[in-house]
């Protein structure tokens, strides 16, 4: 009865978005055993031990548990009633082939994917470096849903736009500082020949830290971006995403997944603004309070992806941006905006922010994209 | 070893170590089901303090590997002892030993591994305390590589074999959350986030370790600190800085807080100069205006 419970309980909490495997409900089961069932405190506090891995999971397992502890029956009822509304990083979404299944099967309306046998979109083969060519200079904002596509996927072929910085880390090298362990090795197989051994320090891509605006004048701009930065994730571990409009949101953890469609709905079904009004002050200050400590370690890179039209009402604007430039390793502006031969910074929220970016890029079409990532690949 | 939860709490007060009973809960469940203690939470909260003291309290070695980037096996496991190997193999030609694999063997034997604390943890014929400090600071293959070590109880010396625990570790590992830990660790941890203390606790918590301090005082103080705690401030102080502050205005001989005081010591509980502007710009008036229409100061 009582590990039945448990067992249920579990799903309860991976409905809400945990991951609970069934190593956990195993763990779970021995660590009531040990404390016994006497006092409810001690049981949360058990379950809460081995159930959750990360601090902004408590207050979900907290309603969890105190609804279950009440009436595990009662639960039971609204869950069957919540489950199609439930939506959570656990919850399985449609698998993706569906959704191009239909969109294959539905008259062309919008352009089909890679798996649909459609030859104007299969680029890789068919389309001609004129074509190419002028995808590259088209601006996003003026695209037809087809071209929009295509740029998604060639914006996935872009090189990663991140400086590599040295490590304190040491790898083999044929050159550089002696390695006596190595070089000892060396010795016992062959006594009569010393060939040192030697190692230096990896050079390898910081974190990088990506803030995205998603007000609504940079939808679209966004939007290819999200994809591009799915790609970059998928060769690179340490990408964090975050969203910003009139609030934060990290989308990190569904960006995580390997299917950019699927990726792309689970990070809509997370942020809340998009198309919204803009408050880039206050987002950034947010940044800075509680996610600065926790990204920026290990000289992380941070690319800011805003049109910057932001009235900078109560001026703290340059203020949060200068905090994050002294906090990020190298902070890097890209500004769709850039476009326009005699960009001038009139918006006072540009004016504020400039000062304090290492870097100032345009970046409204797939050209531009890749000089970033050339201005970026040396080591810093 | 304790066999309840109270039993914890118990042993950590013997060594003046005030534990809520949630963390003392997770605790018990780490040495009972032998498993990790994965302790996260804001600087100052007295994570590595948990370390010492149940090292302390349960009579046994602790072991500390204070993190840092590019954090490598020689610096955290073992070492071959160069020097003498080096004296081995000249040895050998001294001897005109021809037996290679012989020479090899003398060579990588375990009397030439210089033990650091992983390895040290897995070897003690009594469970030791294993304190990994600050992970958070060390970087990713580091994590990978105490996989091994925490999930197994052993750690793989390719030149030797395998080496298994003889007692099992109490394995406390503290982060700062300065990046986030490969979930693949946590895993095989059971985890806990140490809070900011209420404001008894904290209270019990000065009365322990500023015994000098009149009471008034430090019922001030931590009123004051858990007010300050509210606002909206980059680094909160923790209970380290609490005390700090506490011994800090019994070494120049304040008897109450008032505005000239606090403006003097600000530097012992803030660590952020926008922190500190900000209090000194009518916040720390404010709070002492709070406390005294709380009646809490007089």
């Amino acid at each position: 009865m009582f590990a039945e419970n448990i067992v249920h309980f579990s799903r309860v909490l991976r409905a809400a978005g945990l991951t609970v495997g069934p190593d956990r409900v195993l763990q779970a089961m021995a660590a009531i055993e040990a404390v016994g069932l006497s006092r409810r405190e001690d049981v949360h506090a058990a379950l809460s031990a081995v159930m959750i891995d990360r601090h902004e999971q408590q207050p979900i397992f907290d309603a969890a548990f105190a609804s279950f502890w009440r009436d595990p029956k009662l639960l039971e009822q609204l869950m069957l009633l919540a489950l199609p509304k439930v939506i959570g990083r656990g919850d399985l979404p449609r698998p993706p082939t569906a959704g191009r299944l239909q969109e294959a099967l539905a008259p062309p309306r919008r352009a089909p994917s890679e798996q649909s046998p459609s030859d104007e979109l299969r680029f890789d083969a068919s389309f001609t470096f004129s074509e190419r060519e002028r995808l590259q200079r088209a601006d996003f904002e003026s695209m037809t849903t087809a071209e929009f596509e295509a740029a998604k996927k060639l914006a996935a072929q872009i090189p990663l736009p991140i400086a590599p910085v040295r490590r304190r880390r040491h790898e083999a090298a044929p050159r550089g500082r002696l390695d006596l362990r190595a070089t000892l090795l060396r010795m016992a197989r062959a006594p009569q020949t010393l060939t040192p051994a030697f190692t230096r320090p990896r050079i390898e891509l910081p974190p990088l830290v990506v803030l995205l605006d998603i007000s609504g004048s940079m939808d679209r701009y966004a939007r290819v971006f999200l994809h591009y930065v799915h790609a970059v994730g998928q060769q690179h571990a340490r990408v964090h995403v975050l969203t910003f409009g009139t609030r934060l949101t990290n989308i990190t953890r569904c960006l995580r997944h390997r299917d950019p469609d699927v990726a792309l709905r689970l990070a809509d079904a997370q942020v809340p603004d998009w198309k919204g009004g803009t408050r880039i002050a206050s987002c950034l200050a947010e940044f800075n309070r509680r996610w600065a400590r926790r990204l920026l370690g290990g000289n992380a890179a941070v690319l800011l992806l805003t049109d910057g039209l932001d009235r900078d009402e109560g001026g703290h604007l340059a203020e949060a941006a200068a905090h994050l430039h002294r906090m990020a390793h190298q902070l890097v502006w890209l500004n769709p905006l850039l476009r326009y031969d005699g960009f001038e910074p009139r918006a006072a929220g540009v004016r504020a922010m400039l000062p304090h970016v290492d870097r100032f890029l345009p970046v409204h079409n797939l050209a531009s994209l890749a000089d970033l990532g050339r201005a970026l690949s040396h080591v810093r | 070893m304790p066999d309840s939860v109270d039993a914890v709490i118990e042993l950590l007060a013997t060594e003046n170590y005030v534990c809520d009973r949630r963390l003392a809960t997770a605790l018990f469940l780490s040495l009972k089901l032998e498993r990790p203690l994965f302790v996260e939470g804001e600087p100052g909260v007295g994570k590595t303090e948990l370390g010492k003291v149940l090292a302390q309290a349960l009579g046994t070695a602790l072991l500390r590997v204070q993190c840092y980037e590019g954090l490598d096996v020689a610096q955290t496991a073992y070492e071959w002892n160069i020097a003498r190997q080096m004296i081995e193999i000249r040895l050998a030609e001294a001897v005109h030993e021809t037996d290679r694999g012989k020479l090899v063997r003398s060579l990588y034997s375990r009397d030439m591994l210089i033990e650091r604390p992983l390895l040290a943890a897995l070897t003690q014929p009594r469970s030791p305390v294993l304190l990994i400090d600050e992970l958070d600071r060390a970087d990713e293959p580091f994590d990978a590589f105490l996989l091994e070590v925490l999930a197994e109880n052993q750690i793989t010396v390719p030149e030797l074999g395998t080496i298994r625990a003889t007692a099992p570790p109490i394995t406390l590992i503290t982060s700062n959350r300065t990046r986030e830990i490969h979930d693949a660790l946590k895993r095989r941890c059971l985890y806990h986030w140490v809070d900011f203390p209420t404001l008894e606790r904290e209270l019990e918590i000065v009365r322990l370790k500023a015994p000098g301090a009149a009471e008034r005082l430090r019922v001030q103080v931590v009123e004051f600190v858990q007010r300050m705690r509210s606002l909206d401030l980059f680094k909160a102080p923790g209970v380290a800085e609490t005390i700090d502050w506490t011994q800090a205005l019994v070494a120049l001989n304040a008897v109450r807080l008032d505005p000239q005081t606090v403006h003097d010591t600000l530097g012992v509980l803030l660590k952020h100069q926008d922190d500190i502007v900000r209090m000194q710009h009518g916040d720390t008036v404010k709070l002492l205006e709070e406390l005294r229409a709380r009646a809490v100061l007089d």
